[in-house]
């Protein structure tokens, strides 16, 4: 599976790409509107969702101004409770740690709960190098996993599959990593889900390790948190005898209390249901039952750099439910993989650029692929002002290149902002739009624009100046009032 | 009529750059409409822009000496006004901040009261003024694109629609999936002109569902947008800026019926006319 996303073309190219896949349009299309719809039904029951979001974006701030002393005490707390502590400064260090552990158990294959952290660090990638094998369990990741795909959702990782594609994935696949598909096998969903069980049952059978993420991690107990839909996870989280669990840093919350206003946003924000099926949490080790030897890894992976810029950090309070996903214009037509990462959509157009730098390609494309529409900053359960933190790094990576050889659009901005700053060089050049105006006739709109400006013009008729500005009509009618 | 609900009231038209430009019919009839209501409408020559353009692109130390000039333009008026719910957007949710992030905290106090001031048409009409009926006609089929700016931004919610439904003779139809972007985004439109048109054609199909003759709309950028996709597939359905359809009266449709064509119309701008 290529999980790597390096050496991405930008945004743009890869969503010119993605927007002529029918299929997958069709795919994302169906499957944001279902979700969507279910999300605002079931957050219009509450009668205080607004209130939910202040106080969960609060929770979330405290432990990000405080997160030192915050994550000490989780350190101590998980230590009390028997779990080994691993700190992790970015991906390579977290992927030697995890690989040093598992191969100090003696096995070679490791079962996987749903994490975003291990899809961020590449950590199938970096236990295939080291001749280990991961099994993802969570049933999307599955189907992504043997399809040798990318994810494209938070949420649902394989969203840009429907029926027919999975089942023709399972019954070319399977057979060769595990037990098969019946030899008989439809797109029913049900049939597809029973074919995955009996795959999967097999695995969580034979494994001895099992590496998972962490929806929240309780600093004052040291418990860690998992939500999740299918009971996959914690077949994971309680059969085998070593439980590793990498876990990013801002997944802090300060006591077991503030789970309450997590866990009655957090469902109802990404699957759209009042409860999750399968909440599971643990601490540390509880001697005769479950796993015995259990290990955090707290991972950072560019997340203190976030937390430096001011305005950028409240993107840390991200809980990954991925509303923004669904309700995002953009990330509906064009789906997951053009963000070249695990984080695609408005979070992803915010999180990747802060987590990784704005030095590739990629990301400084990214905080452009919005419309600033805000659909994203309203649906958000913590509050996260997205489209504001769009523009934020949008300044950012203009910054970053100025001092060189100006652009095209370096120039065509600095001569607009020269034009504006003075109203009497503004109507100057409004008299060269009027003249085009009077040359163009009678004609409202023109179908070719030349350089440039044909990226309107491809698809989209231009509107042409009118012979006459509102400001020279206001004079000549109404100049004696001011 | 001895009293007209905007008796007394001193507004300075923001006519918004792009307005002020591309489409004078938007600004002239804002003025149309502020004036028929009794209120004194002044147009203060210096403004320019709001900056919009370039806080959203990245560029805002560029902006940053036109949120200073709106300030000094605005500041003395009791309201002012501006027909796009996108760029009262921007002054009033990012002036004080372009100005914070370029370490001018004074000027970014005089921004956030300058802002306080600044309505788009149909918060004046309706929280300064109190009026949805504004006199106005016009026998279209019309369906309503909530801009995003409008909706999320400044949160005017349904009031360009309560100011359309007092329209004499308007038929108004809900246009499907309303509230989702119509894929404009400023330079997005540009910088991700593929995805822009995706967001757009779908829009642009919703419209023509409606089997409607106007599109209407508080922001002529995202009709531009719109529009320019709706002609370029020939639909035969027109755009138009909410102050236009609330400017029309009856008397303007006797005079453009012997003109052969309806008044603010495609093809009938008075600009052109009067120079053609």
């Amino acid at each position: 599976m290529s999980g790597t996303f390096l050496g991405m073309p930008s945004f743009q190219a890869a969503a010119k790409e993605a927007l002529g896949n029918a299929q997958q349009r069709r795919n994302l299309e169906h499957a944001t509107r279902t979700i969507r719809g279910k999300r605002a039904q079931v957050v219009a029951e509450l009668d205080d969702w607004e209130g939910l979001r202040r106080t969960a974006a609060a929770i979330k701030d405290n432990v990000l101004t405080h997160l030192d002393s915050y994550l000490l005490q989780l350190e101590e707390s998980l230590t009390r409770a028997g779990a080994t502590v691993h700190w992790a400064s970015d991906a390579e260090e977290a992927n030697r740690i995890i690989t040093g552990l598992v191969r100090a158990t003696g096995t070679d294959e490791v079962v996987k709960v749903k994490s975003m952290a291990t899809q961020e660090i590449g950590l199938n990638e970096a236990l295939e190098e080291a001749g280990i094998r991961a099994w993802e369990t969570d049933l999307a990741e599955l189907i992504v996993q043997l399809g040798h795909d990318r994810p494209s959702h938070i949420l649902v990782p394989a969203v840009h599959r429907n029926r027919a594609e999975i089942r023709e994935i399972f019954l070319r696949e399977m057979g060769q990593v595990g037990a098969p598909p019946p030899a008989v096998l439809t797109s029913d969903p049900r049939e597809l889900a029973e074919a995955a069980r009996v795959h999967l049952r097999e695995k969580f059978l034979r494994a001895r390790v099992a590496v998972s993420g962490a929806n929240f991690a309780v600093a004052d107990t040291g418990t860690l948190v998992v939500v999740e839909s299918e009971g996959n996870g914690r077949m994971c989280l309680t059969l085998p005898e070593t439980l590793i669990s990498v876990v990013g840093i801002e997944k802090v919350v300060p006591r077991l209390e503030d789970l309450e206003v997590f866990l009655q946003l957090l469902p109802r924000s990404s699957t759209g249901e009042r409860m999750n099926p399968y909440t599971s949490t643990w601490t540390g080790v509880t001697p005769g039952d479950g796993p015995q030897d259990v290990h955090v890894v707290l991972l950072d992976n560019g997340r203190t750099d976030a937390l430096a810029d001011s305005v950028g950090r409240q993107a840390l309070r991200c809980i990954r439910c991925s509303a923004c996903l669904n309700v995002c214009p953009v990330y509906q037509r064009v789906g997951g993989h053009a963000y070249g990462s695990v984080y695609p959509g408005p979070i992803g157009a915010i999180l990747n650029p802060q987590l990784r730098g704005t030095t590739s390609e990629v990301d400084q494309s990214l905080p452009y692929a919005s419309s600033l529409c805000g659909a994203c900053g309203d649906v958000c359960p913590v509050g996260i002002e997205i489209p504001d933190l769009i523009v934020h790094l949008r300044t950012r990576v203009v910054d970053e290149h100025r001092g060189g050889v100006p652009s095209g659009e370096q120039l065509a901005m600095k001569g607009a902002a020269w034009l504006f700053a003075d109203h009497r060089r503004w109507e100057k050049a409004q008299k060269g739009a009027e003249l085009g105006g009077r040359v163009l006739g009678g004609k409202d709109t023109i179908g070719r624009l030349p350089g440039p400006l044909a990226a309107w013009s491809d698809a989209r008729d231009a509107p042409t100046p009118p012979a006459e500005t509102f400001r020279t009509w206001w004079k000549r009618e109404k100049g004696g009032r001011r | 009529m001895t009293s007209l609900p905007g008796s007394g009231l001193r507004v300075a038209l923001f006519a918004t750059c792009f307005n002020d430009t591309m489409w004078p019919e938007t600004p002239r009839a804002v003025v149309t409409v502020l004036e028929r209501l009794g209120v004194s409408v002044d147009f203060p020559l210096e403004q320019t822009c709001c900056g919009q353009m370039f806080t959203n692109t990245g560029y805002a130390r560029e902006a940053l000496p036109l949120v200073e000039r709106f300030a000094d333009v605005f500041e003395e008026y009791d309201a002012v006004v501006a027909p796009s719910g996108s760029c009262v957007g921007s002054v009033r949710h990012q002036h004080a901040g372009v100005a914070r992030g370029c370490g001018r905290p004074a000027l970014a106090d005089r921004a956030t009261a300058a802002a306080g001031k600044v309505y788009e048409l149909s918060e004046l009409l309706i929280d300064v003024l109190g009026v949805t009926d504004v006199g106005a006609t016009f026998p279209h089929r019309v369906t309503y694109h909530p801009t995003c700016h409008s909706l999320r931004m400044l949160r005017v919610a349904d009031k360009p629609l309560r100011l359309l439904r007092e329209v004499r003779g308007i038929e108004l139809v809900d246009l499907p999936e309303a509230e989702e972007c119509c894929g404009f985004g400023g330079t997005f439109a540009m910088k991700n002109s593929d995805t822009s048109v995706a967001m757009g054609a779908d829009k642009a199909q919703h419209v023509r569902e409606t089997r409607a003759e106007v599109l209407v709309a508080g922001d002529n950028s995202c009709l531009a947008h719109i529009g320019g996709l709706l002609t370029r597939q020939r639909s035969g359905t027109r755009v138009m800026h909410l102050a236009e359809v609330l400017a029309s009266t009856e008397r303007d449709f006797a005079a453009a019926n012997e003109l052969g064509g309806p008044p603010y119309a495609a093809g009938a701008r008075d600009g052109r006319e009067a120079t053609a």
